[in-house]
């Protein structure tokens, strides 16, 4: 008896998986390694030369505050952006499995943020908090000069921030639903009969049991918040009061298309590619050990 | 016949047609591409250009592509250049000179023009426009196309208010005039913005200051940074000392060059003064209201100054090197319907763009165009940049990697009005940091001579 499922057509495999195979190495492989080579040039915009210099481009990257600055507005960006959206979609996703009110109209509507491109969402976002002609400007006749995110940049973040968030929310909302709704009824009457709240139902039983849900996010969030900034942080800041929104893809783009320092550009995007892949790493190795698979 | 014979027999009948019923006219034009940047309003513009000049010849035709914004014409040039797909023409703007002087990738217009016959009065370019775009020596490499200065812009309705009638001449004036305005009700006599162009290169330039060493790097790609040493330190601590007393209003969107909302501002009569783009004066003609009275003026100095020309912006038409000997024929025809009189009054006429060429100029003089509504004010610009012949460092900026240079030299006046650094802190920074991309630009021209 075989011991696993096998399939005997091995060309026909091959042929069904080149096209995908072939994107891949088109748009990832190839790019990837002349950016790798690039990274050790210094490449002339025009073509006509470029000059071996070996890590010089990454110690003149590791060097550079502003690009430190950089990894550090990615991060916070990230990790902020992650706990706004993962925490608004459960709550929202915990109400509608309880079947509150309107529930049947909020399950579908949750979601739809998520099909707004980012750049159309920051757009739309850049109008509201817009110091004084936007929504936001109601808060500024109260308190003149209380938003200004034309030169504070801790509020330009929070601005950028908040329209990512609210895409993500869509995306999270569909799958922790999925996932509450895969619990099993008959845990949650029988501790409902026990006597527990609402508040203690969710933190005992729910979301240990959709812990897989919660990883799998966790990690797409944080990947997806990485590349996925670049049309909000464009649309609504260009890197923001004296770098203050600079995450580490705007100022790849900004460095290379704009800047046309092709070298500087392809160096920080390799720096890039083996941050999001240790920090996938990472996850995998100590945080998937403690989720507990049903 | 059969049904298959009578389908052949027509077939062959509607091929020879085609073969034989060609158009009238036999002669295939030699096409050649121009890419340029401009969009909105303004692309269509060029795309007239492009018809005026197709229309009145038969040998060539112009193929005019936008390409979205002057960083993308660039890149999009530098790509189909490295894939052997460039195009004949591209408009490139002020900050991409130099990678492109360079790279060798470009035929110089001299060269262009003598190698195809044509006769160009290269003396008849405004030096304060062709100087930005030549070598040391003064020789033009591309064409200058559409070129504009920085303006004062003045609200003349809140002036009389306050009972003056001429423009600010001098920065003391300004700070005095907005005092005025202030005191008169005025919530924003001066709006500002963190423009590079104007609050710096403008800035010095009409001051005699050096921005880089060594003749803001027109004589060596070894050149340094120097404006943190210069009056324009003294001009930014006034300018916060201004901010902090809510006499001039920070009307920026954000986005290096983003000038939108000075204008904007101005325009809606919010703000009584500003520093923009003569091409934007068009667009304030449109947006304000007809009974708003404004007008122009030369850029302001500090009082006891010995002005200088001030500095060209906008873009200029390049011939990249690698295409055929017909499309060179075109593409020098093409340039040289652009710098015939008519060609340029026409396009300064449709544009808020001031004519390259005196020659143009003086025609559009002779014909009272200075003299009409809407244009009433832009010869102020042309006074602008013929104030004075072109000094060392008043002819133009050649530095490598200055988009960035702009972007480190924004970021520190953002940082410096929002308070967190000091004027001479952040501006010293600047330098540093401009200072690591020259070096890396030089580094990645090693050897290159700067012509």
């Amino acid at each position: 008896m075989e011991k696993r499922a096998h399939f005997k057509n091995r060309t026909l495999a091959w042929l069904l998986i080149t096209p995908q195979l072939l994107l891949v190495f088109l748009f990832f492989y190839w790019p990837a390694g002349e950016a790798l080579y690039w990274a050790f040039t210094l490449e002339q915009p025009w073509g006509g030369g470029n000059e071996w210099v070996g890590l010089e481009n990454f110690q003149a990257l590791l060097s550079d505050s502003a690009y430190w600055g950089s990894i550090g507005v990615s991060f916070a960006y990230a990790l902020l952006a992650t706990g706004i959206a993962m925490a608004g979609a459960l709550v929202l996703a915990l109400f509608v499995d309880r079947q509150l009110r309107g529930f049947q109209a909020y399950r579908s509507m949750f979601v739809w943020p998520y099909a707004i491109a980012a750049p159309a969402a920051a757009v739309a976002f850049r109008f509201i908090f817009a110091p004084e002609s936007g929504m936001i400007g109601a808060v500024n006749a109260l308190w003149p000069g209380l938003w200004n995110p034309v030169l504070n940049g801790t509020q330009a973040l929070i601005m950028v921030v908040l329209c990512h968030a609210w895409i993500w929310i869509g995306y999270n909302f569909i799958f922790f639903l999925a996932g509450l709704q895969s619990i099993p009824r008959s845990l949650i009457e029988a501790s409902a009969m026990d006597g527990s709240s609402a508040l203690r139902r969710m933190r005992d039983i729910q979301l240990p049991l959709i812990a897989p849900t919660l990883f799998f996010l966790m990690v797409i969030n944080l990947t997806g918040s990485f590349t996925d900034s670049f049309g909000i942080v464009d649309i609504m800041t260009e890197g923001g009061p004296a770098r203050g929104t600079e995450v580490m893809v705007y100022k790849i783009y900004f460095d290379g298309f704009k800047g046309l320092d092709y070298s500087g550009a392809a160096a920080q995007s390799i720096v890039l590619m083996l941050l999001v892949m240790v920090l996938t790493f990472v996850q995998f190795r100590w945080v998937e050990r403690r989720i507990h698979y049903s | 016949m059969t049904v298959v014979t009578k389908l052949s027999a027509a077939a062959f009948a509607l091929a020879a047609a085609a073969v034989f019923a060609q158009p009238a006219q036999a002669a295939e034009r030699t096409k050649f591409e121009f890419w340029y940047g401009l969009t909105g309003d303004l692309e269509q513009r060029v795309q007239d250009t492009c018809k005026r000049f197709n229309d009145s010849q038969a040998d060539f035709e112009a193929v005019c592509v936008g390409q979205g914004g002057y960083p993308n014409a660039v890149q999009n040039a530098i790509a189909a250049y490295r894939a052997q797909k460039q195009p004949t023409v591209v408009q490139v703007f002020d900050a991409g000179t130099l990678d492109l002087m360079l790279s060798g990738a470009y035929v110089p217009a001299r060269k262009l023009m003598a190698d195809n016959g044509y006769d160009i009065k290269w003396d008849d370019y405004f030096p304060g426009i062709a100087n930005y775009y030549a070598t040391s020596k003064g020789e033009l490499m591309s064409f200058p196309f559409n070129s504009s200065t920085a303006l004062f812009y003045w609200n003349k309705d809140a002036f009389a208010k306050i009972g003056r009638d001429k423009a600010p001449a001098t920065w003391e004036e300004v700070e005095q005039v907005s005092r005025q305005l202030k005191a008169a009700g005025y919530d924003c006599p001066f709006a500002f913005n963190f423009d590079p162009w104007t609050n710096l290169e403008q800035f010095s330039a009409i001051h005699n200051q050096p921005i880089a060493s060594k003749n803001n790097g027109y004589d060596g790609l070894d050149a340094e940074l120097v404006f943190n040493k210069t009056k324009f330190v003294d001009h930014i601590t006034f300018l916060k000392k201004m901010y902090d007393e809510g006499i001039f209003v920070l009307k920026a969107k954000g986005g290096v060059q983003d000038t939108a909302d000075v204008v904007d501002s101005f325009a809606s009569g919010a703000c009584q003064m500003m520093q923009t783009s003569v091409g934007d004066h068009g667009t304030i003609g449109k947006l304000a209201k007809p009974d708003m009275h404004w007008d122009v003026a030369m850029l302001p100095v500090w009082a006891g100054t010995e002005r200088k020309n001030s500095l060209v912006g906008g873009a200029s038409l390049w011939v990249l090197a690698g295409k055929s000997d017909g499309e060179y024929k075109g593409a020098a025809a093409f340039l040289n319907f652009l710098a015939q009189p008519s060609s340029v009054e026409w396009w300064s006429t449709v544009t808020g763009y001031i004519p390259v060429t005196n020659s143009g100029f003086q025609a559009m003089k002779a014909e009272g165009f200075y003299d009409k509504v809407p244009y009433k004010g832009r010869e102020v610009a042309i006074a602008s940049l013929t104030y004075t012949p072109t000094t060392p460092i008043s002819r133009g900026i050649r530095l490598g990697g200055y988009i960035q240079i702009r972007k480190e030299v924004q970021d520190a006046l953002q940082a410096i009005i929002a308070g967190k650094v000091s004027v001479q802190d952040g501006l010293d920074q600047a330098v540093e940091r401009g200072n690591v991309i020259l070096r890396r630009f030089e580094k990645t021209y090693a050897g290159k001579q700067l012509l």
